[in-house]
């Protein structure tokens, strides 16, 4: 909890003091906090990890997708980093910078489309809901639903055909009453991410060290 | 192992194979795998999906360890392996890094309690960055671009100045709304009315811009198949057909 | 009627999969060209800016995005880039996001290849550096220590020479960020508003809505916005690309959703005047 206070006091104060102390303590756990976060991503690959072996050592239903998921990790990482531009030694080629050919061919082939049509996806299922579930119900929705089909006209050039004001009309909902609406939002947001963070800073809040 | 020759060319126990039409093909029978989930749940979806995280986590590991562990870390501590092996060594970094190791802490459960310690550092230190940043980002600037002027230097340009009324009318009527101390009932239920009525239309442009960016996607994909793929299979049926 | 609204109603919904494909597929396929119509006023507000610029201007491009927002952001970045390149200005990209990393290359070095660009002293790849919010205080005083002086390819950055003219944000003239998340608010935050870097943002439609404030504000000069917003940045520099190229399909798509809308209440209206009426 002290570390927190105190890091957390540092940084607001340092925000308005530009004495060259202050700056050097601040670049000093800015570096610091660089560092952690690439073990943080560590964290996050090492829990993957552990979830498909075990579901693998068990035997669990389904656990050949879970050696396919763990195949093409070490893949992955045999291409990036043991294999790498391919030459001169494995010590070579563990400290190397540069990305490989193959580490390369991997992401655009593999990776690229994978991730790409899993989001692409979305626009079916968004057509879908559209269809199904987006109902007038009330004077409310119905707002919501007529704002929607006219930000929808006005974003693409078939609705400058249908009237040629509708882009002017997108922009002029888009720069005013949604963006009251919004603003709204964003005041109750900023307060309420002020007063998470000073409770954080204080101790009062602790869910995050699992208390 | 398979080995290559010039751009584009890979041998592989002597067949010859263009890694570019190589790549097209898997990158369209990756997609169409992909999409097949949308006729139902099937075999070769599940495969394409673990492959997916499995190499997502793949491409994390190499990307964290060559930009980021490498230079952050394993060159200050020995530079004679980095690209400038005459700096003297940085020991210093040692803090930050076996913090970070107490991280790893976490996969062992009789001693995740010191995982508490980066954490600790890590969201106090945003914490305490992030006041400042909030209360000048989010309340003073954005207060400030919802005081707009009536006059402007040429006199009242009429249609901006019930626009920025408009605006200044949406954002107290919005804050109403999110005011739970006091039953929305009178003047408050009014204005709390009405400031749904601006959510409603803020709701309703993401929504529209949703669906925009939704079917970008999709129409990317599209593009793909028919404007890098498809000319591959044109060219392979030209090909066989002389 | 009221029979076959209902049976619209609980239509399989692989059909809708099928019509929206149909949709998009068919346009490309008839080869249909629309043009790109008015341009936002966010979009050529960034357009503005770095026509306005000084040639040799070095501009920050993060490129925080990863391939499943490949299809709007990459269209518009690399017009970007065009814009910049053709205009003598300098590029220093760097990413907060992990598949950033390889997003650089796809979107900058195919134009730097076409127009002939050195690198090193026309543009530089820094790549990822984790670390966030600290990576962007920590540019704001010194940008090749935050990188410790090496870019993604291994090189030494302080011997580039276009890094000799970079220090820090006062030596950026403007930092583009395209990103499909918050990452813009953040950089807002700590990069614009404690060191007064000027900041343009290329966003997915998705974050249209949260983002517009801060362009009102004028936290950020401009915007762009999507597809449609790609479409328009190429139609500022007049070379059409993918942005282009999928309006058409974008506009029959958006036609048919608004159709699947106004279908699904009129069933849902006379479906339920119908059960009124039994009651």
């Amino acid at each position: 909890m002290a570390i927190g206070f105190i890091a957390g006091v540092f940084m607001i104060v340092q925000f308005f003091v530009p004495h060259a102390v202050a700056t050097q303590g601040y670049e000093l756990l800015l570096d610091w906090a660089r560092i952690i976060g690439a073990f943080a991503l560590v964290l996050g690959i090492g829990s993957l990890f552990r979830t498909h072996w075990d579901k693998i050592r068990r035997r669990r239903s389904g656990y050949g997708y879970n050696a396919v998921t763990l195949l093409s990790f070490g893949l992955m990482v045999w291409a990036g980093i043991l294999y790498g531009t391919g030459e001169g030694s494995i010590g070579q080629r563990l400290t190397e910078v540069q990305d490989g050919a193959t580490f390369e061919w991997l992401f655009n082939n593999v990776q690229v489309p994978l991730d790409a049509t899993m989001f692409a996806l979305l626009a079916f299922f968004i057509a879908s809901a559209a269809y199904r579930t987006f109902r007038a119900r009330n004077i409310e929705a119905t707002l919501l639903l007529v704002t929607a089909v006219i930000v929808m006209l006005g974003r693409v050039p078939i609705g400058e055909m249908i009237y040629d004001r509708m882009p002017d009309v997108y922009e002029w909902i888009m720069q005013y009453p949604a963006v009251a609406g919004k603003r709204g939002i964003l005041f109750g947001v900023a307060l309420g991410s002020i007063a998470t963070s000073l409770r954080i800073i204080l101790g009062i809040e602790r869910s995050h060290l699992g208390g | 192992m398979g080995e290559l020759q010039q751009s584009n060319q890979l041998i592989i126990m002597g067949l010859s194979l263009n890694t570019y039409v190589l790549g097209l093909w898997l990158q369209a029978a990756l997609t169409f795998a992909i999409l097949s989930f949308l006729i139902g749940d099937n075999p070769v979806y599940k495969f394409a999906e673990h492959l997916f995280v499995g190499i997502s986590a793949g491409y994390g590991v190499v990307i964290v360890w060559k930009q980021a562990a490498l230079p952050l870390l394993i060159f200050k501590l020995l530079p004679q392996l980095g690209p400038t092996p005459g700096e003297a060594a940085n020991y210093w970094v040692l803090i930050p890094g076996l913090l970070g190791l107490l991280m790893l802490a976490r996969f062992i459960p009789r001693y995740d309690w010191l995982s508490r310690y980066p954490i600790a550092f890590t969201v106090g230190l945003f914490s305490g960055a992030s006041i400042p940043a909030a209360v000048q980002t989010q309340l003073l600037e954005q207060a400030q671009a919802t005081m707009k002027p009536v006059l402007g230097l040429g006199g009242i340009h009429w249609g901006l100045a019930l626009s920025s009324l408009i605006v200044l009318l949406g954002v107290i009527c919005t804050l109403t709304y999110f005011y739970f101390s006091k039953p929305h009932e009178g003047t408050l239920g009014v204005t709390s009315k009405i400031g749904i009525w601006f959510l409603m239309v803020a709701f309703g442009a993401g929504f529209g811009n949703t669906v925009m960016a939704r079917l970008s996607l999709l129409i990317g994909r599209v593009e793909f198949l028919l404007y890098e793929w498809m000319p591959v299979i044109s060219v392979h049926f030209n090909n066989h057909m002389q | 009627m009221t029979t076959l609204l209902q049976r619209l109603e609980s239509i399989d919904r692989r059909w809708i999969y099928l019509v929206i494909l149909a949709a998009v597929v068919i346009p490309f396929l008839m080869n249909l060209k629309l043009p790109v119509g008015k341009h936002s006023p966010s979009t050529t507000a960034v357009h503005d800016y770095i026509e306005q610029l000084p040639p040799g201007s070095v501009i920050q491009m993060s490129f925080d995005y990863s391939p499943a927002s490949m299809p709007e952001l990459e269209p518009m970045a690399k017009a970007v880039v065009r814009h910049a390149f053709e205009k003598g200005h300098r590029i220093l990209a760097m990413t907060l996001h992990p598949q950033g990393a390889l997003m650089i290359r796809r979107a900058l070095d195919e134009m730097a290849l076409e127009m002939n660009k050195e690198y090193g002293v026309d543009y530089v790849d820094a790549g990822f550096k984790p670390g966030g919010v600290a990576v962007i205080l920590g540019m704001g005083k010194d940008i090749v220590r935050v990188f410790e002086d090496m870019d993604a390819r291994g090189n030494k950055l302080s011997a580039m020479p276009m890094m000799r003219d970079v220090a820090d944000y006062s030596d950026i003239a403007l930092m583009m960020d395209f990103a499909a998340n918050s990452l813009p608010l953040a950089w807002v935050a700590y990069a614009h508003e404690q060191y007064g870097l000027q900041m343009g943002v290329g966003l997915t439609a998705v974050m249209a809505t949260d983002l517009y404030p801060y362009w009102k504000s004028e936290q950020f000069v401009g915007l762009i916005n999507g597809l449609k917003g790609a479409a328009e940045y190429e139609d500022l520099v007049e070379v059409p690309g993918l942005g282009i190229l999928g309006m058409s399909s974008q506009s029959i798509a958006h036609l048919l959703i608004i159709l699947f809308i106004v279908l699904g209440n009129v069933g849902y209206i006379v479906t339920g005047r119908a059960s009124q009426r039994r009651t």
